[in-house]
């Protein structure tokens, strides 16, 4: 056998061993879950209230307070993103001074450790503003949190549509507003879904900048004033805080994890519609 | 030439033309006659896309471009500042080199700028669809496929929905950058024969790189050429006179082949 041949087969050897290790760790984490877990997500489990600090009973307030605290996030950094992505990647020329500022800023930002923006966010939200250990205040935390990748992605999709659109719609006599709202925004759909995808991601999955803002009451919030407890609190106080809370810290792991899968594969139909039904032939 | 009553339709003076202070363009003086086909012709780079795109104002896109001179257009300057580009650019539509429709349905493509335009009823939307795609001869390939993307189609069909797109609007003229370049022979020869058959109705100013196409078409010729840099003009006039009996020397060795 030849060197190169032997060296051909060494890097095939190593490349699908870390492959393989990857994977092996996400399947067994996977596994141990829902080894654990699995048995106790029923529907009972998942519609009523936690008895007994969560060891009994189950997390039906704590999945709505999670979905709410998600939609005050989404609501407040899907427009604020979109408006960001369009100056960034239409209005400010590029190379310009100011938004190379602004991008280096958010990409700055995107990696700020969550704990920094719960600090930020008790400060500003729950203090400053009164809105003390509430839904709002943690949505609107985690919001600052998803900004910068909802921005930068979105601003991503935009900058490859190709600007042959915009020329095309410029020569048709439309106005900019219209051709990025027809044109560009679904042409920039994909990079959108993708940045909204990665958010949701992390805001589903944050814990430390919700300990701080939306707090830990685990009943039924009434209102967005209301302190809530998330999916992702109530795995972590379960499993420090309580003992005997393992199994059902399992539990509210897999219902988690399955809400992850639930938004990405969600997201990933969508574009497949969009594209089949806007570029590519049916 | 049939047609055209050889009125003027536009006017350039003196226009000239400066990327980030550098002339690319200089002195033109030019005379669109209504109604006819007049052909941009030149060796690459002499600024014939530039001067297409100075007609309609599409080079503001072009981050430090600067339009000088004057193009008279209905006795007004379409480089002034104050000029309302939304109804310049309905009244003169544009044919690109490659074809672009939107990542949209083919109805949508039309649909879209009639729409911005002000044509809301959807009666007249669907004649409006109906008789462009028949001006272009696209109506019996795609009249069941309205709703499939425009993006699926050939690039020749592609390109003539892109003239139906544009001629939806009822443009007063038509600017074309080298629309058949990109297409295969046959596609091309469709195009062409479309264009020819806006003579009379639409005034079209066309830049191509084909003198054979140049030849067959035609009303009126013009000239550009690179000279220490910047594009001029060189020699214009109707095609018969121009093709039998250039004036300049430069026009005479570049129909012949000698140079460009």
């Amino acid at each position: 056998m030849s060197r190169g041949r032997a060296a051909d087969r060494l890097l095939a050897l190593a490349v699908w061993v870390s492959v393989l290790a990857v994977a092996a760790v996400f399947f067994w984490i996977l596994g141990s879950l829902l080894w654990s877990g699995m048995g106790r997500v029923t529907w009972a489990f998942l519609t009523t209230a936690p008895r007994d600090a969560g060891r009994a009973g189950g997390i039906g307030p704590i999945l709505v307070s999670t979905l709410l605290i998600l939609g005050v996030c989404m609501a407040v950094s899907l427009p604020l993103g979109l408006g960001a992505a369009v100056l960034l990647s239409e209005f400010a020329e590029a190379g310009s001074l100011f938004g190379r500022a602004v991008r280096r800023s958010l990409d700055v930002l995107a990696g700020v450790p969550s704990i920094v923006f719960g600090l930020f966010g008790t400060a500003l939200f729950c203090q400053a503003l009164g809105l003390g250990y509430s839904i709002f205040a943690g949505g609107l935390t985690l919001a600052c949190m998803v900004l910068p990748i909802l921005i930068r992605a979105t601003e991503e999709g935009f900058r490859s549509a190709p600007s042959e659109y915009r020329r095309a719609a410029a020569a048709l006599g439309m106005s900019r507003a219209s051709a990025l709202w027809h044109v560009l925004l679904p042409a920039a759909a994909p990079g959108l879904l993708v940045g909204l995808v990665l958010g949701m991601g992390r805001a589903l999955a944050e814990t430390a900048a919700l300990l701080f803002t939306s707090g830990y009451v685990d009943r039924m919030p009434e209102s967005l004033l209301d302190s809530a407890r998330a999916l992702s609190i109530h795995i972590y106080d379960l499993s420090m805080n309580v003992t005997g809370g393992d199994p059902n810290a399992c539990a509210t792991a897999v219902v988690l994890v399955a809400l992850l899968l639930a938004v990405n594969g969600l997201a990933a139909w969508m574009t497949g519609r969009w594209l089949s039904r806007r570029v590519l032939p049916a | 030439m049939s047609g055209t009553d050889g009125s003027t339709f536009l006017r350039m003076e003196n226009l000239g033309l400066a990327y980030h202070g550098k002339p690319a363009l200089e002195g033109v003086d030019l005379e669109i006659r209504r109604g006819a086909i007049t052909a941009l012709i030149g060796p690459s780079g002499c600024g014939k896309t530039s001067l297409l795109t100075c007609v309609n104002r599409l080079i503001d896109l072009v981050p430090g471009a600067r339009a000088k001179g004057k193009v008279e257009f209905q006795g007004r300057d379409v480089l002034d500042p104050r000029a309302d580009l939304f109804a310049l650019r309905k009244r003169i539509g544009m044919l690109f080199q490659r074809p672009n429709p939107f990542p949209l349905s083919i109805r949508r493509n039309l649909e879209l700028p009639l729409r911005e335009h002000g044509l809301r009823d959807r009666a007249e939307l669907a004649a409006t669809v109906e008789r462009t795609l028949r001006d272009v001869a696209l109506w019996d390939e795609v009249k069941d496929r309205l709703e499939k993307p425009a993006l699926a189609l050939s690039g020749g069909q592609q390109q003539r929905l892109c003239l139906a797109r544009a001629l939806a609007l009822e443009p007063e003229a038509m600017l074309m950058d080298e629309p058949c370049s990109a297409l295969d022979p046959l596609a091309s020869g469709a195009v062409e024969d479309l264009i020819v058959s806006l003579r009379g109705r639409v005034t079209v100013l066309i830049v191509t790189h084909n003198l054979a196409q140049a030849r067959r078409i035609a009303d009126d010729v013009a000239l550009l050429w690179l000279q220490d840099g910047v594009g001029r003009l060189i020699e214009r006039g109707p095609a018969a006179a121009f093709f039998a009996q250039p004036k300049e020397e430069i026009t005479r060795a570049y129909l012949s082949g000698e140079r460009g």
